[in-house]
């Protein structure tokens, strides 16, 4: 059926300057109010966040009452593991935050819609960790709550390293999301797998459950150079032996900003690299 | 050049709504689009026709900035689009069936957040109006992705008309309505045109709908700009009855590889 005509009266566009910091962060706060809106609607997606977490929370945390029992006194630490499979979470499901929300926008062939806005896109990739940062906060405190409640583990008696240990694995988080977004958009949504599983090679190589020691002299380079075992190193010097090296985390950072930049630059190139084959006018098919 | 001279001419460059220059766009060993020039003046509605693969959708992408060309320039009011796209986007806006709003958000909060996207301020008030005005009102609060075609089409053009744009972009703006819907889509663009005194660039298979809303027609095939006139010149010109006559004879002509087409220009 034909609409009928319009009766509300016609208000021009008052329109704010496209530059500035003000306008940057406009454009961010825009985009975050659209994944906020997308996970407003869903109760599956808000009960997701939390649900598994959950679950490896107390899967880990009944592993170690067990081993509480033996006569390791590794295994008698308390929450060594618990805290492990807690900060492990906070790297994990940064990344997929920040993956699975850039997929979203391909899947619903929305980005041809953002990258023709007057967004940019540092202004996608802030949005992206913004958002990957709240959805953490909706996903961990809860289960960080219910470890204190089920087990009696207080991620907070890792005392101010916590922050730290938290802002180095966003920060790694985020420049392995950057890889999975700019692979995706140079080989389409056939390579969304990688958004899932780049994360787990970190699994073995950033000694989450395991000291350093424990692999052998050359695996032990590699993985001191990734920024995340060096955080999972520091978690256990606090629980196991109540010290901390500071000099460590300033090391984890350094590599942190060296990631993120290669990320950063990987994430730009690959859309350059869409741009210049048109693939960005094809997306989601 | 006299620094005057340049600065002038690069005000008045600042007004053209697009300014296309030798563009062309290949992608390996096929073209895409061939060296094609063309400029587009403020207020005028064109019409970019031609076959499927002529180039129309790779030539409005990189207009848009989702494609680089491989040469040539686009600018669009005097921004470079390759580099300087951030300061004219917010006057520009575009609909197209090759890309959607987000399904899962209602048409309120799609309409929300491109409006602040683009910079709105009474992103309240635009947003009421736009849907008012588009007839979308009762489906503002359901979500976009359970709205028929017609109405996911009106909903993409509602968001590319949030922020009054000075040029439009659309591609084939009414390809999935009904004929009495497309053709009120239709006078509301006109209207449009006029009251806003909007640059529109149409890419459309639809004759009647070109002939209705087009002051000047681009016709492409296979890359290359092939006519570009009024479409009542060029119904004159061929000596047909309808620009779908036009175009039907101009295209089939140009795949047979006749090469008496010059003959008929003036």
């Amino acid at each position: 059926m034909r609409p009928a005509a319009a009766t509300v009266k016609n208000p021009a566009p008052i329109l704010l300057p496209p530059t500035g910091a003000g306008s940057v962060l406009r454009r961010i706060y825009a985009l975050v109010l659209r994944y906020t809106y997308l996970l407003r609607g869903s109760g599956v997606r808000l009960v997701e966040l939390i649900y598994w977490p959950f679950l490896q929370m107390l899967t880990w945390g009944f592993l170690q009452k067990y081993l509480a029992g033996t006569t390791s006194p590794l295994a008698q630490a308390a929450g060594v593991l618990i805290g492990s499979v807690l900060l492990w979470d906070i790297l994990f499901r940064s990344k997929i935050g920040f993956s699975t929300t850039f997929i979203e926008e391909m899947r619903s062939r929305n980005l041809g819609n953002l990258l023709t806005s007057p967004l940019r896109p540092y202004e996608l990739v802030a949005a992206l960790a913004l958002w990957s940062i709240m959805r953490l906060g909706v996903s961990m405190v809860p289960v960080a709550i219910a470890a204190y409640f089920f087990f009696g583990f207080n991620l907070l008696d890792l005392g101010l390293p916590l922050m730290a240990f938290f802002a180095l694995l966003v920060m790694t988080s985020w420049a392995l999301g950057l890889v999975s977004a700019g692979v995706i958009l140079r080989y389409g949504l056939g390579a969304e797998e990688l958004a899932w599983s780049l994360a787990f090679l970190l699994l073995p190589l950033c000694c989450v459950y395991y000291p350093v020691s424990v692999l052998p002299g050359w695996l032990q380079v590699i993985a001191l150079a990734l920024p995340p075992t060096h955080v999972f190193e520091g978690m256990r010097a606090i629980l196991l032996h109540g010290t901390f090296d500071t000099a460590d985390l300033w090391w984890a950072l350094a590599l942190n900003i060296g990631y993120f930049t290669a990320g950063y630059a990987l994430f730009s190139w690959f859309l350059h690299g869409a741009r210049e084959k048109g693939t960005l006018i094809q997306l989601g098919e | 050049m006299d620094k005057r001279v340049s600065e002038a001419s690069g005000r008045l460059l600042a007004d053209v709504p697009v300014v296309a220059r030798e563009l062309t766009k290949s992608y390996g060993t096929v073209t895409a689009v061939d060296h094609i020039s063309f400029r587009l003046e403020p207020g005028t509605t064109v019409a970019l026709l031609g076959g499927n693969g002529a180039g129309k959708t790779t030539t409005i992408a990189m207009l848009l900035g989702l494609v680089t060309p491989t040469s040539g320039e686009v600018r669009v009011f005097g921004a470079d689009m390759s580099r300087d796209r951030g300061l004219v986007a917010h006057r520009m806006n575009f609909q197209s069936p090759y890309v959607d709003l987000p399904m899962r958000l209602t048409v309120r909060q799609n309409l929300n957040v491109y409006a602040r996207l683009y910079g709105v301020a009474n992103t309240a008030e635009r947003v009421a109006f736009v849907a008012e005005d588009l007839q979308l009102t009762p489906f503002l609060d359901r979500p976009t992705g359970k709205l028929s075609a017609g109405q996911k089409t009106r909903v993409g053009l509602a968001k590319a008309l949030l922020n009054a744009p000075e040029l439009l972009l659309l591609d084939e703006p009414t390809a999935s309505l009904d004929p009495d819907t497309a053709d009120w889509i239709r006078r509301k663009l006109k209207e449009y045109a006029e009251t806003r005194d909007a640059t529109i660039l149409l890419a459309s298979h639809n004759m009647a709908e070109v002939e209705r809303l087009a002051d000047r027609v681009i016709l492409m095939e296979e890359g290359r700009i092939i006519e570009d006139a009024s479409p009542g010149a060029l119904i004159e010109t061929y000596g047909k009855e309808t620009l779908e006559d036009v175009f039907l004879d101009v295209v089939r002509k140009e795949r047979r590889g006749t090469s008496d087409l010059a003959e008929k220009l003036p």
